[in-house]
């Protein structure tokens, strides 16, 4: 099958998912035989295309449209490669602007959609296996059509590497403009307040499993004693139980530290993206099928309000 | 002005459960209305409550076992709701968000929205795609992952954030009519207070089947087909410290020593 995947950039940047979608349509288009086909659109558009030449891929298009991301003209210019390229497959990324285009190209070219995908395999038709319930399972998902469209999750590829011989060919789009509603007005950075947790050595990282917002009080204590920091998972920002500068993971801060405390943080995926780098991995969950157990190092399977004070105990707090 | 919002019901599963077939045992799972719809319900409410004459109409898929859900979107502020089921749905497999896309548009074709509400997604199957579907089959303009939302009514333009990775957000001009995907955080959704719950007993809740809607079985048909439902192998290499909350601080602060940590 003939695969077509879409880079993603940002700000003048590639991102790193579009080497990760190359890896992805490699796969499929050896398995059945067939072209690898990319694709990126607007920006500094042959700067990105030499960086998207890796060993595999035979065909890079570049379009050049406007500088950053618009989903209206994005759907345009796919919709119109898919009918130039004539791909099988159509290989998006799982990112939040891929979420802003993808469903609108599968629909107007009335494609399935599979999105958030984990792993892909073809056997006579596409299988794609994706995770629910917050990663407790998965499924797998046969595609009973010829030509479908996927959205494959970040970091679950490696990047292409090598330099590959790529054909690399400008594509004019027909953008008609009465079609594009939205426009991009601009870019603001979020948090920038007083704490820097990417800075920290040692993080306490602080979850759902926290119940209130009075019990923080007990991880303040914890960092205090250990001089660490305090960052969290998603939902307490979402409470504004604390500021957005102490959130960990996808729409928040990636963070490396030397030592990373995880306490009642389940581990979804979009946490994990922000913290995984970290040398050492503690985590302190009632739940022993947390997905946060799969990359800790160390584990205490237990109930944070016992371990937590007993902790600070330790320690002589 | 009038605001369709999207909410479903979803499952969420216990740490320990059993799957049975390709779902999950139903001893396991407690239902409650979708974390991100919300979200979304509050957003709608609130530009209800701002304006003089804006209706909210709620609208879900499901079984008449979700009626208590959907009575939640009502209980905080919904004018009206409309719940979309039927037999063909129960047996047409996987409801994919082309197949709920397509029984949304055809609700929204009667009520006309300005503006559609969905929630990013929804917390069991997470596949991120109905809201940007619906618009695409509406012909509105659309944003996803939004995570600010300033409506300018007389312009007819929606000023949003779109929550991207990375800490970065990106502000958006989003014509109407137009279906927006709303993000977790953008507002503090209200509980239900008692007068509310009172008064959506009284509410209007229609049930549309797929021939109240002019479709039939043949459109909700998904060529997306669920094979598979298993546990995920642990990829665990974590150490375990057993024993008491005691004994067990006592080897993490050990460990933590050993790294220099507090000392």
């Amino acid at each position: 099958m003939t695969v077509l995947t879409v880079a993603e950039h940002r700000r003048g940047e590639l991102r790193d998912v579009s080497l990760e979608l190359l890896t992805a349509g490699r796969e499929l288009a050896d398995a059945t035989g067939g072209e690898l086909h990319t694709a990126v659109i607007g920006g500094d558009v042959e700067a990105f295309a030499e960086r998207l030449n890796r060993v595999g891929v035979d065909a890079i298009h570049t379009v050049d449209e406007g500088e950053e991301f618009n989903h209206d003209v994005y759907t345009q210019v796919v919709t119109q490669l898919v009918e130039a390229v004539d791909p099988d497959l159509l290989v998006m990324p799982n990112s939040v602007n891929g979420l802003d285009y993808a469903p609108a190209v599968a629909s107007r070219l009335d494609w399935p959609l599979v999105t958030d995908v984990v792993d892909l395999g073809y056997d006579d038709e596409l299988t794609a296996t994706r995770e629910l319930y917050g990663s407790k399972v998965e499924t797998t998902i046969d595609v009973h059509a010829d030509r479908a469209a996927v959205t494959v999750r970040p970091a679950e590829w490696p990047v292409a590497e090598g330099s590959g011989d790529a054909t690399v060919e400008s594509f004019d789009a027909d953008i008609d403009e009465s079609a594009v509603r939205s426009t991009v007005t601009g870019f603001e950075e979020v948090g920038g307040g007083d704490v820097d947790i990417t800075d920290a050595d040692v993080l306490v990282s602080v979850g759902r499993g926290i119940e209130e917002e009075e019990n923080l009080d007990m991880i303040f204590d914890l960092a205090e004693t250990l001089d660490a920091t305090v960052s969290a998972s998603r939902p307490l920002i979402d409470n504004n139980w604390l500021e957005k500068d102490r959130q960990v993971g996808q729409s928040g801060s990636v963070v490396t530290p030397d030592v990373y405390i995880a306490i009642g943080i389940s581990g979804a995926v979009q946490h994990v993206a922000g913290m995984k780098g970290s040398d050492t991995i503690v985590a302190i969950n009632t739940d022993p099928n947390a997905p946060i157990f799969d990359i800790a190092d160390y584990g205490i399977q237990d109930d944070l309000f016992d371990v937590v004070p007993a902790l600070i105990e330790e320690f002589g707090g | 002005m009038k605001i369709l919002v999207t909410v479903k019901e979803v499952a969420h599963v216990d740490d320990e459960f059993e799957i049975d077939g390709l779902g999950i045992d139903d001893r396991y799972v407690t239902y409650d209305l979708n974390e991100w719809d919300d979200y979304a319900v509050e957003a709608a409410v609130q530009i209800q409550e701002a304006g003089d004459d804006v209706e909210v109409v709620a609208v879900t898929i499901g079984d008449a076992d979700t009626e208590d859900t959907i009575r939640q979107a009502l209980a905080k502020g919904a004018d009206r709701a409309i719940r979309v089921w039927d037999d063909a749905l129960a047996d047409a497999g996987l409801l994919d968000p082309e197949t709920k896309a397509r029984l949304i548009a055809a609700v929204a074709a009667e009520e006309d929205p300005d503006l559609v509400l969905t929630g990013v997604q929804s917390a069991d199957d997470g596949f991120g795609a109905t809201g940007v579907t619906l618009a695409e089959h509406l012909g509105f303009e659309w944003g996803a992952v939004v995570n600010a939302l300033d409506l300018d009514r007389e312009a007819g333009i929606a000023h949003v954030h779109r929550e991207l990775e990375g800490s970065v957000e990106e502000l958006t001009d989003v014509e109407l009519p137009a279906v927006l995907t709303i993000q977790t955080g953008i507002n503090e959704p209200r509980y239900a207070s008692l007068r509310g719950i009172r008064q959506a007993q009284s509410k209007e809740l229609a049930e549309y089947s797929l021939s109240d809607l002019d479709l039939t079985p043949a459109d909700v048909e998904s060529s997306l087909e669920q094979t598979d439902l298993y546990e995920p192998e642990s990829e665990s290499e974590a150490t375990v410290f057993e024993g008491s909350a005691e004994e067990t601080a006592s080897e993490l602060a050990g460990l933590l020593r050993e790294k220099g940590v507090g000392s």
